[in-house]
């Protein structure tokens, strides 16, 4: 590392930090119905949603009636974009005469898009018309990041209110998230990235002839729109199948700074929110240093182990599916940020990694998406984690516990250990199903080699933990990967969805109870070393013996054969 | 000390014997399935068992696999055997309870006429007689007389009580005995359902339902079990692929292996001494004469933040003396002296007889036997207590002493206005924490008469370490709010209810609990019977009466009101030892990864004899199969050794609960993890010295 990469880092962490407190009140604000900045535009268009889809938006929804809004919205999502999807040969905005995407495929992107995951079987310039690119996949791109806002401040919601079965109302909760943060802030960046040059246009693909004679088709596309949503709402499906490596996505340094620290941005802020919204400020500083401490440490592994060296070569530098534009530490930054964050684009390609590093991208999504993890869903996600890291220190002090003044009970611990052990179940036996099955062993690139396992368990947890990134190497547009893949992608979105629901309903009608010297705070360093505990805990437990055998086996034989 | 004797001998041989005896019993599967988690290793056990028995059949015995086999049934008896020792000391004590209910026969009155019946043929409503020497036949009230009733049955204390009709102490409980005179006792409970009923039926553990803590704890063990089953079985698949890339056709991820991993991982520890760890914390109870109705309430109480605590006999010693005699209005310190004294003559309350004494300290004044004096005796109408003494031509001479608001009613209703003097000398008085008596003749306020309670002696300190658990101490008086506040401030209670009466205490119940505070509260009256419903802990005095009994959910038996505390630590104990020991159990998964994973994984991928993945054992164990082994042992042998844990609970300081969340966790999280480092180790040596493996 030389002293620009550490200014790097060190510009990045600032940003980042500066903007938290800043979009983190300002969210805040929105989710209470409070007047700010951009009230007098956006009030306006707002109340003419409203009045558009007849929508009663002063009525309050108990848990029940806001999941299942939650849920007939997401499955409407998802038929529409299947249908775009199925036909969109026979629809507009297809200069390039794109054939209709064949079934197994579309449901699987889809599924994709609707959850939030943005898992890619397929390169984007080679399938999709603009039209599915901007009316199917841009629009789930924003409604699944709204989505995760909408459950996220449920949850919050819960906490604070007293005896309230009522938990907000799902159609005023999306409106505001899409039109008070979401589309500014993507507008604001898209503007941005179209200054470094990322494209935007609705022209023909180029077809050029290079200095060596030979045909090149140069795709085009309205990039700069679609790249902004896709980093700010932790979806991360890029344009072009070559994602954020493709010179049209991220083409400068500045460019690959800004989308770096789009895919933290919101994640991040959501701590703050979270503090200033359940009235204690400093509850939302803990679960924030909680994630950056998870993130750093993961941060300085991965750095460790790609700026070591590969042994094998006599130390040379992993520079295999890296783009020498960034360079190896804004890679590894991107990387740590984007697997961290359920977000899943990618500058350079996980599976050139070092193993530990590979290891790192891995675990980072295992532990839940939890370390700032998906817009929303990373906060849902933690609050589950602290849900039972309470509950194991309230029995260890010998008091029924109790966060931010409310009782956990059976119902909530039942509830948080379904959303965090959902996925990872998930995981497990699909990745065991595809080692020992013909149609999953076929598609691994790297068959016959503990990589391969590491394909198959990212490929997994990437879908079940909705971060949608591809170790590459693995083949997984095939009938067993698009299906398995799927469905993990549906369990893992719903599975916790649903219980944090719950969870928030339940916590909505309980009393509130005022804190003694007898409850245990959850705002100081004990706790947070606790939560991480906790969280680094339970991911180890469960992944351990895979790892074991896909990347931690890797790294043993690399070092032996060094 | 019937009850209490009994605990403090926590090992016996009968009962071990006893109990080796029930653990045995415990294996039927029915039993087994109602703990999730044990169930798993029994079914584990049974399989590896199987896998034995066809490895003998088939010729080709594996006495590694039998070892694992015996240390898996191990594990599943010792947590039996956990539960066994847990409920013996109950069954125990059921059998010492049963005993002095059989062969009793009732004297009921029938018709008018006596019968002798046995006792189990009594019904709800008859009357009975008791005499010297009778056993009391059922839970009762008595109705007529009073009588000296030895309850050492129930409570262990051998001091016979007083027990009467009407008032606070009517209520008698059967098997106990009536050591002097004779009563009446109309009996009010069904058979089977008596006090002593319930009680055998506590400590034997028959209707024990789990706690909402416990239940809340059973969803994660369970959720754990069903997770590391999910990893084990796809691990069997990661193998199958590894070895497939490193070409080995023999596996080391056998059955029994990947049983031995998977009870390794699931919460064995704490799963198998759950229950026990339930049982003996209401046995702990019972060890400090406090019978819990429910889990529940054991375990509320470790949730309580606010205490309503009685002034009279809790915070002081009870008795208000007489300290001062005041006069006002110019009249003689003497004259009201003598006034009072004759006042109190046949005032047999403690206040009463203080006065007499201290009159006849202060003035030499003797009981002179006036003849035409009457008695007014106190009445809580009145307020005030008194004498009216015939003197000639027909006069009556009213002497009173009581509360100011009851004398000045008193004084007006005469025709004349209560001194202002008098007053504030009053005020002074009960601003000092006395509770100030004014005494009147016919229309004339004499003086006052200040009396005096007595703080406990070392009340202050259990309060401050109360507050130091966070509980806020509210303390019920009937006196007036000054007295109240002298005496608040001297005990060091945080809050106090002044002239409390049965709707003000249920009130602030209410409101604090609408605040979302747990409450407790200690009462003995009927008048208290409402309020301990309401309250969330409510301890009734044994001593107090059958209304206040039925109303709370514990008994003390000693009527010993700062028991609370104890109730309070033990509730506390109770939710600790269930997260130290599952804090404990997770913790010891660890060290388990890093002895069983080499062990299974160490030919993958190898060049030589060793295999990259070796490296992860970092324990340096002396084989694969020992290394497994001594993780199974390890597992088996840490539920034994905790017993002693699970059943006297973790040791439970007042202290606040940052610190003891810091001390709990560096004694059980990261003695969980190096525990097991340490202990695996050893046992693996000891293996390879006896060469078992």
């Amino acid at each position: 590392m030389d002293i620009s990469d550490f200014l790097f880092l060190f510009s990045y962490f600032i940003i980042l930090g500066i903007s938290i407190p800043l979009l983190g009140g300002f969210m805040a604000q929105v989710f209470q119905g409070k007047k700010n900045f951009l009230t007098p535009v956006v009030e306006p268009l707002e109340k003419w949603i409203y009045r558009l889809g007849k929508i009663p938006y002063q009525k309050e929804m108990t848990w029940r009636e806001y999941a299942k809004d939650l849920l007939i919205f997401n499955f409407l999502g998802l038929v529409v974009l299947l249908f775009l999807l199925l036909f969109q040969g026979h629809l507009p905005l297809n200069p390039e005469k794109k054939g209709n995407v064949p079934f197994g495929l579309a449901l699987n992107t889809a599924i994709s898009f609707m959850t939030n995951t943005n898992w890619q079987a397929y390169s984007g310039e080679q399938i999709l018309s603009y039209a599915s690119q901007m009316l199917g996949l841009a629009v789930q791109n924003f409604l699944s990041a709204a989505t995760g806002m909408c459950v996220a401040i449920t949850l919050i919601r819960g906490i604070v209110r007293r005896q309230n079965a009522c938990i907000g109302n799902f159609w005023v909760d999306l409106t505001r998230s899409v039109l008070y943060i979401l589309l500014p802030l993507s507008i604001v960046l898209s503007v941005f990235l179209m200054s470094q040059g990322v494209i935007q246009n609705f022209s023909d693909y180029a077809h050029v002839t290079t200095l060596e004679g030979a045909e090149q088709v140069i795709p085009m596309g309205p990039v700069a729109s679609q790249v902004a949503i896709k980093q700010l709402g932790t979806n991360g499906g890029g344009f072009l199948g070559a994602n954020s490596t493709h010179p049209y996505e991220n083409p400068t340094p500045f460019s690959n700074f800004l989308q770096t620290l789009a895919i933290l941005l919101i994640p991040a802020a959501f701590t703050y929110t979270f503090g200033s919204m359940v009235g204690y400020k400093k509850e939302g500083w803990a679960i924030l240093a909680a994630m950056i401490i998870l993130f750093t440490a993961c941060l300085s592994i991965a750095l460790w182990a790609e700026l070591a060296g590969n042994p094998t070569l006599d130390g040379m530098a992993f520079l295999e599916g890296k783009e020498v534009r960034f360079g190896i530490v804004p890679s590894i930054l991107w990387g740590t940020a984007t697997t961290a964050a359920s977000n899943g684009s990618v500058n350079s390609m996980h599976s050139s990694f070092s193993p530990l590093a590979g290891l790192i991208m891995i675990l980072n999504m295992m532990f839940g998406e939890v370390v700032f993890g998906g817009v929303g869903a990373g906060l849902y996600g933690m609050l589950m984690f602290v849900i039972l890291t309470v509950f194991i220190a309230g029995l260890m002090v010998g008091r029924t516990p109790e966060y931010l003044g409310k009782k956990i009970e059976a119902r909530e611990i039942k509830m948080a250990i379904l959303a965090v052990l959902a996925p990872s179940a998930i995981i497990l036996v699909f990745s065991a199903i595809a080692c020992v099955s013909k149609p999953g062993l076929s598609s691994m690139l790297h068959r016959g080699t503990p990589h391969g396992l590491s394909e198959v368990l990212y490929a997994f947890t990437s879908a079940a933990n909705n971060n949608g990134s591809a170790f590459a190497g693995l083949n997984a547009n095939t009938a067993f990967y698009n299906c398995l893949l799927g469905l993990s992608m549906l369990i893992g979105r719903f599975m916790v969805i649903i219980p944090v629901l719950v969870i928030a309903g339940s916590l909505g009608v309980k009393k509130y109870i005022p804190p003694s010297s007898g409850t245990f705070a959850t705002d100081n360093g004990v706790f947070v070393i606790l939560l991480i505990a906790m969280i680094v805990i339970v991911g180890a437990l469960v992944f351990f013996p895979a790892l074991a055998l896909g990347p931690i086996v890797e790294h043993l034989l690399m070092i032996s054969a060094g | 000390m019937a009850i209490s004797n009994f605990f403090f001998k926590i090992v016996d041989w009968k009962m071990l014997k006893r109990a080796c005896k029930d653990s045995f019993y415990k294996l039927h599967p029915c039993v087994q399935i109602k703990n999730p988690v044990m169930f798993v290793t029994y079914i584990g056990a049974i399989i590896s068992g199987i896998v034995v028995i066809q490895g003998i059949s088939s010729g080709s015995f594996s006495f590694f696999n039998f070892q694992i086999t015996l240390w898996l049934w191990f594990t599943v008896f010792f947590a039996n055997f956990a539960e066994a020792i847990a409920e013996g000391k109950g069954k125990a004590q059921a059998e010492s309870l049963r005993k002095s209910r059989q062969d009793i026969y009732a004297r009921c009155i029938r018709n008018g006429n006596e019968e002798k019946i046995p006792a189990c043929e009594l019904k709800k409503g008859d009357v009975v007689v008791c005499e010297a020497g009778d056993t009391i036949p059922g839970d009762g009230e008595v109705i007529e007389g009073i009588a000296s009733v030895n309850e050492s049955a129930i409570t262990g204390e051998s001091a016979p009580v007083i027990r009467e009709s009407g008032g606070d102490r009517s209520a008698v409980t059967g098997g106990t005995k009536v050591m002097s005179d004779r009563i009446v006792i109309k009996i009010i409970s069904e058979q089977g359902k008596s006090f002593l009923d319930h009680l055998i039926h506590l400590v034997e553990g028959a209707s024990r339902k789990p706690t909402p803590n416990e239940v809340a704890l059973a969803i994660l063990l369970t959720s754990m079990t069903i997770i590391f089953l999910l990893i084990v079985a796809s691990l069997k698949g990661f193998v199958v692929y590894s070895e497939f890339c490193s070409g080995i056709h023999q596996t080391t991820a056998t059955l029994p292996v990947l049983i031995a991993l998977l009870v390794c991982l699931i919460p064995t520890t704490i799963g198998g001494l759950l229950s026990a760890i339930g049982i003996s914390g209401m046995d702990r109870l019972i060890r400090q004469n406090v019978i819990a109705m429910s889990g529940k309430a054991v375990e509320a109480s470790g949730d309580i933040d606010v205490l309503l605590l009685d002034k009279t006999g809790t915070i002081t010693l009870g008795d208000r003396m007489a300290m001062q005699f005041i006069p006002v209005c110019g009249h003689k310190t003497e004259a009201l002296a003598k006034a009072s004294h004759i006042a109190s003559l046949s005032d047999q309350t403690p206040e009463g007889r203080s006065v007499v004494i201290l009159a006849k300290k202060q003035f030499g004044l003797r009981a002179v036997q006036s003849t035409g004096a009457k008695f007014i005796p106190f009445s809580a109408e009145t307020g005030m207590s008194g004498v009216d003494i015939s003197i000639k031509d027909q006069r009556v001479s009213k002497i009173r002493k009581g509360s100011l608001e009851a004398i000045s009613r008193f004084v007006e209703r005469e025709g004349n206005c209560f001194p202002s003097e008098a007053k504030e000398i009053a005020e002074k008085i009960a601003k000092q924490g006395g509770t100030p008596l004014a005494v009147v003749e016919d229309k004339n306020v004499l003086g006052i008469i200040a009396l005096q309670d007595v703080v406990k002696h070392g009340i202050r300190e259990r309060f401050s370490e109360l507050r130091r658990m966070g509980i806020r101490t509210i303390m019920i008086t009937g006196d007036n709010p000054l007295t109240a506040a002298a005496i608040a401030a001297e005990a060091g209670v945080d809050d106090f209810i002044p002239q409390a009466t049965p709707e003000i205490k249920l009130k602030r119940i209410r409101e604090e609990q609408s605040l979302g505070h747990m409450v407790a509260m200690i009462g003995d009256g009927t008048n208290d019977a409402p309020a301990l419903a309401q309250a969330d802990v409510g301890v009734a005095m044994n001593s107090g009466t059958q209304a206040a009994r039925e109303a709370g959910n514990m008994i003390d038996l000693d009527n010993n009101p700062t028991k609370l505390i104890e109730v309070v630590q033990t509730g506390k104990q109770l939710l600790m030892t269930r997260g130290a020991l599952t804090t404990f159990s997770i913790a010891n998964d660890v060290a388990k990864y890093f002895a069983i994973l080499p062990a299974m994984f160490g030919t993958l991928y190898a060049t030589n004899s060793f295999g990259p993945l070796m490296a992860l054992g970092i324990m340096n164990l002396s084989s694969p199969q020992s290394a497994i082994l001594s993780a199974v042992i390890f597992n088996a042998l840490i539920i034994i050794a905790l017993i002693p844990l699970a059943i006297k609970g973790v040791r439970c300081q007042p202290m606040d609960a940052q610190s003891l969340l810091k001390r709990n966790l560096s004694i059980y999280g990261a003695g969980g993890l190096i525990a097991p480092f340490i202990g695996i180790k050893i046992i693996d040596i000891i293996l390879s010295w006896l060469s078992l493996v």
